[in-house]
């Protein structure tokens, strides 16, 4: 706290975020067009993705060069911790959303109409014959018969490989520490590894979902749930993959040091983040 | 007042932070400077202030006399909802992001804000959602009619709109989310040494809390659109009880969202109505840490009473009696300000320039807004305010005499400071008259209106209101025009005001009460180099 505010950092020109902007709105025009069912939609879309392509290397090839050639003293850098943890917690907001609205259905929601409560006119008017249970598509058998995700097999295995995977970063944090570099490249390069085979056991169970068992996005309050969290969860793990091979391609080059490795950091809480979401997903969604 | 020296003096580093601001117009758009941010902020804030007026002054026109006058009910009911989103997303919270930019680091004394590339960014990020959510109005379908609170099922019968304004509300998002963050970062991280948490000014408490309250809240109002999208595009059934949703699990969600959002408009108002009250009553605020600890309690209970606003919607018995209870609690700490408020005044010595007139008229309106949501928390007789003019009288008071009121003091109160003008005090104090009195010919009735059972949101209404909505309208009419006289003053003062000279301290003793009085007016570009090391307390 007690930083000298001659030494704090301050940029002076900042053209990165103008960009950052323009890409994204740009994305978001074409992925409502495209909803709409125009035909500029898809084109536009593709154009902001590639504008924000740039803007990220742009803007990450920025700070790394400041980093290393020392412009941010302790403060710069307790700044940019805050800047992460409240990131951090901002998206954990975002999955309790979901989180309670998983709760909700299968608590409240369901069980009211099938006549929980002080539901019973309701139920025997609108939706006699429903008995609630879970999993469910609710009483108007929204998108037809279709099988639950079991926990036990590729389910379990991703359990494994996301903890694994957090186990893997932090020893990669220890050989940063302890300025071994081989360890920090070796425990990252399994981390990014880990992360990306997740993601592709992932696909393989969602094309199994879609193509054998009859689940879809679109069967009912079970498949909206399921899809949704392990959705997000699937492309926060992709985000978090990409982040930490940006931080494996800096280790490589050299970058970092025992003491100011923020960008390592942020990496693995974000990281150990998603994994511990992975968790709450297994327990709520799969075993429970 | 006491005053506190820092232990350590200035250290012997070269200033660094030599740069001007960049020439010509390209400044605004890559600025990383906290002021030129905050400068931007404020002025896109009072330019929507004018488009979502422009909203209400149709309302108002429309609903001067029973029957259909000027325009369909569909574009009536864009109106009323894109009204409340311009108002709540464009103007009322980023005027305080803006306050913040400006005022926090030379409050705290710090160079500039924690993350300033971020800060620019949260600033475009704003302005993209708005002119998404504007993009609507033009739009096959028209913009969305459903309310601002886009309650499913209706809001799904939204035309080409119903995507453009659900990426406006995540664009929105991010921008809040990332000004919080920076936020929270330099108050946390930027403080001048001597600068301890507990003589930091009330403003830059209350943002404190408010940004807290954002990064828990934004990412619940963009889970709970996303769903929207979801359900209306990719066959989900969140909010479809053919499916096994429920509408009513979108009104618990926005509502988590949307209760605690009031109080990101509430909060940073009384911060900066408590840093105004001293100055002109010539005291120390009256129970400074009475003010945190309620500033503290009313964000924690605000997570925890969001279903008063569905006492309608059919929960059970035991919700009823639990949100009702706990919502009445948050008249205790709001009490509290409301006395610490006039305890500060009482025996002051005090003056009636325009910041302090509109700070008063805020205590005492305010008052009545939050008394009115005491009786509507009250669930059992909520069933009859419900949904009718009286809650629109309710959060009016609220916000317009309370949070734009409060804004309008900031203006007259920091503009001299900023621009090193004097704004004309006549006009303002014509302004104010005018303000505070057509603001209560406005809303006042309208507590009538709702007692007698006219609901909100519908063009037309039956001719036993007649009379009331008339005189609502002309009260209307008369604020929107006075407006007018504070953008005057607003473009007068920037461009040399009254001619004087103002003083550094601007109003007298006010180097007492606050940092930002010890720099020079106009405040330079970088301010705080090197940290204050004379901290002025404005409490005991
Ligand atoms: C003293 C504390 C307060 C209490 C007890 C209170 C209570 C309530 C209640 C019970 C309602 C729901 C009425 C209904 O729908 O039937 C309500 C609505 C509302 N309140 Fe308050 N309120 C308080 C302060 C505030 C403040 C400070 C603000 C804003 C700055 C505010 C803004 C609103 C808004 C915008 C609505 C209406 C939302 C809508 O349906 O569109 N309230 N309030
Ligand atoms: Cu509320």
């Amino acid at each position: 706290m007690s930083t000298s505010n001659t030494t704090y950092y301050i940029p002076h020109r900042a053209t990165w975020p103008v960009l950052a902007t323009a890409g994204l709105l740009t994305t978001l025009v074409g992925f409502a067009n495209y909803l709409n069912g125009s035909s500029i939609g898809s084109t536009l879309m593709i154009a902001g993705l590639a504008i924000l392509v740039v803007m990220l290397a742009g803007w990450f090839t920025l700070q790394a060069t400041e980093s290393e050639t020392g412009m941010y003293n302790h403060g710069v850098g307790v700044s940019y911790r805050m800047g992460m943890m409240w990131f951090i917690f901002s998206e954990i907001m975002f999955f309790a959303v979901f989180f309670g609205t998983l709760w909700y259905t299968r608590n409240l929601s369901v069980p009211w109409l099938g006549g929980a409560g002080s539901n019973a006119a309701t139920h025997e008017f609108l939706w006699s014959g429903f008995t609630a249970t879970w999993p469910t598509n609710g009483p108007g058998n929204v998108g037809g018969h279709f099988e639950p995700m079991g926990a036990f097999g590729l389910p379990l295995l991703n359990t494994l490989l996301l903890l694994t995977s957090g186990v893997t970063c932090t020893w990669a944090h220890h050989g940063l520490i302890a300025k071994n570099r081989k360890q920090l490249i070796q425990g990252l390069s399994a981390t990014v590894g880990l992360g990306f085979l997740f993601v592709l056991c992932q696909a393989i169970e969602y094309h199994e979902a879609y193509t054998e068992m009859g689940l879809t996005l679109g069967s009912g309050i079970y498949g909206s749930t399921f899809f949704m969290l392990t959705g997000f969860h699937g492309f926060h793990v992709c985000v978090g993959a990409i982040i930490l091979s940006v931080v494996l391609f800096r280790s490589a080059k050299g970058h970092f040091t025992p003491e100011n490795h923020f960008a390592f950091e942020a990496a693995a809480w974000y990281w150990h983040f998603v994994d511990v979401v992975w968790l709450g997903l297994f327990i709520f969604v799969y075993l429970m | 007042m006491s005053a506190v020296t820092a232990e350590h003096g200035h250290d012997d580093h070269h200033d660094d932070h030599a740069h001007g601001p960049e020439k010509g117009w390209l400044r605004w758009i890559i600025t990383t400077n906290h002021k030129d941010i905050g400068t931007l902020y404020l002025l896109f804030a009072l330019a929507m202030f004018f488009v979502g007026g422009t909203m209400a002054m149709i309302i108002r026109a429309e609903l001067f006399e029973p029957g259909m006058q000027f325009v369909d009910p569909k574009f009536f009911n864009s109106m009323t909802t894109m009204h409340a989103l311009v108002m709540v997303f464009g103007a009322v919270m980023p005027a305080f992001v803006g306050l913040a930019n400006w005022m926090i680091p030379m409050m705290i004394g710090a160079p500039d804000m924690a993350l300033p590339r971020m800060n620019n960014m949260s600033f475009w990020m704003l302005v993209a959602g708005v002119l998404l959510l504007a993009s609507t109005l033009f739009m096959e379908g028209g913009a969305p009619a459903g309310g601002w609170t886009l309650y499913p099922p209706l809001v799904l019968q939204t035309g080409k709109a119903l995507p453009f304004a659900i990426f406006s509300v995540h664009l929105l998002g991010i921008s809040s989310i990332m000004g919080a963050i920076n936020i929270i970062a330099t108050i946390l991280n930027m403080r001048a040494p001597a600068m301890t948490l507990m003589k930091m000014p009330l403003f830059v408490w209350t943002w404190l809390i408010t940004g807290f309250l954002l990064i828990a809240i934004m990412p619940v109002f963009a889970g709970a659109v996303t769903m929207l999208l979801t359900d209306k595009f990719f066959h989900t059934s969140f909010f479809d009880a053919a499916g096994g949703g429920d509408p009513v699990l979108y009104q618990h969600i926005f509502w988590f969202f949307g209760h605690p959002e009031v109080y990101v408009m509430i909060l940073p108002t009384f911060g900066v109505a408590s840093t105004i009250i001293p100055v002109f009553a010539r005291k120390p605020l009256f129970g400074y840490s009475s003010m945190v600890y309620a500033t503290a309690s009313i964000a924690f209970l605000s997570f925890i009473v969001w279903a008063h606003h569905m006492f309608t919607v059919g929960l059970p018995i035991s919700g009823e009696l639990y949100f009702m209870y706990a919502t009445m609690l948050i008249a205790i700490p709001t009490g509290v300000k409301v006395f610490n408020w006039t305890a500060t005044m009482w025996k002051g010595a005090m003056t009636f320039e325009t910041p302090m007139l509109f700070s008063i008229a805020f205590v005492v309106l305010f008052t009545l807004g939050g008394f009115t949501g005491l009786m509507m928390s009250i669930a059992p007789v909520d069933f009859q305010y419900h949904d009718t003019y009286f809650i629109v009288a309710h959060f009016h008071y609220t916000l317009v005499p309370a949070s734009v009121f409060i804004l309008m003091a900031a203006g007259y109160f920091w503009l001299p400071k900023w621009t090193g003008h004097m704004y004309n005090e006549k006009i303002g104090q014509l302004h104010f008259w005018l303000s505070a009195i057509s603001v209560n010919i406005l809303f006042f009735p309208q507590h009538f209106l709702g007692l007698a059972g006219m609901p909100r949101r519908i063009p037309d209404y039956a001719i036993q209101f007649a009379d009331w909505n008339m005189i609502s309208s002309i009260g209307g009419f008369i604020f929107g025009a006075s407006q007018l006289l504070f953008l005057w003053i607003v473009i007068d003062t920037i461009k040399g005001g009254t001619g004087e000279k103002v003083s550094d301290e601007v109003w007298e003793d006010a180097h007492k009460h606050g940092l930002e009085w010890t720099l020079p007016s106009p405040v330079p570009y970088h301010t705080f180099s090197t940290p204050p090391t004379v901290i002025p307390c404005d409490h005991n």
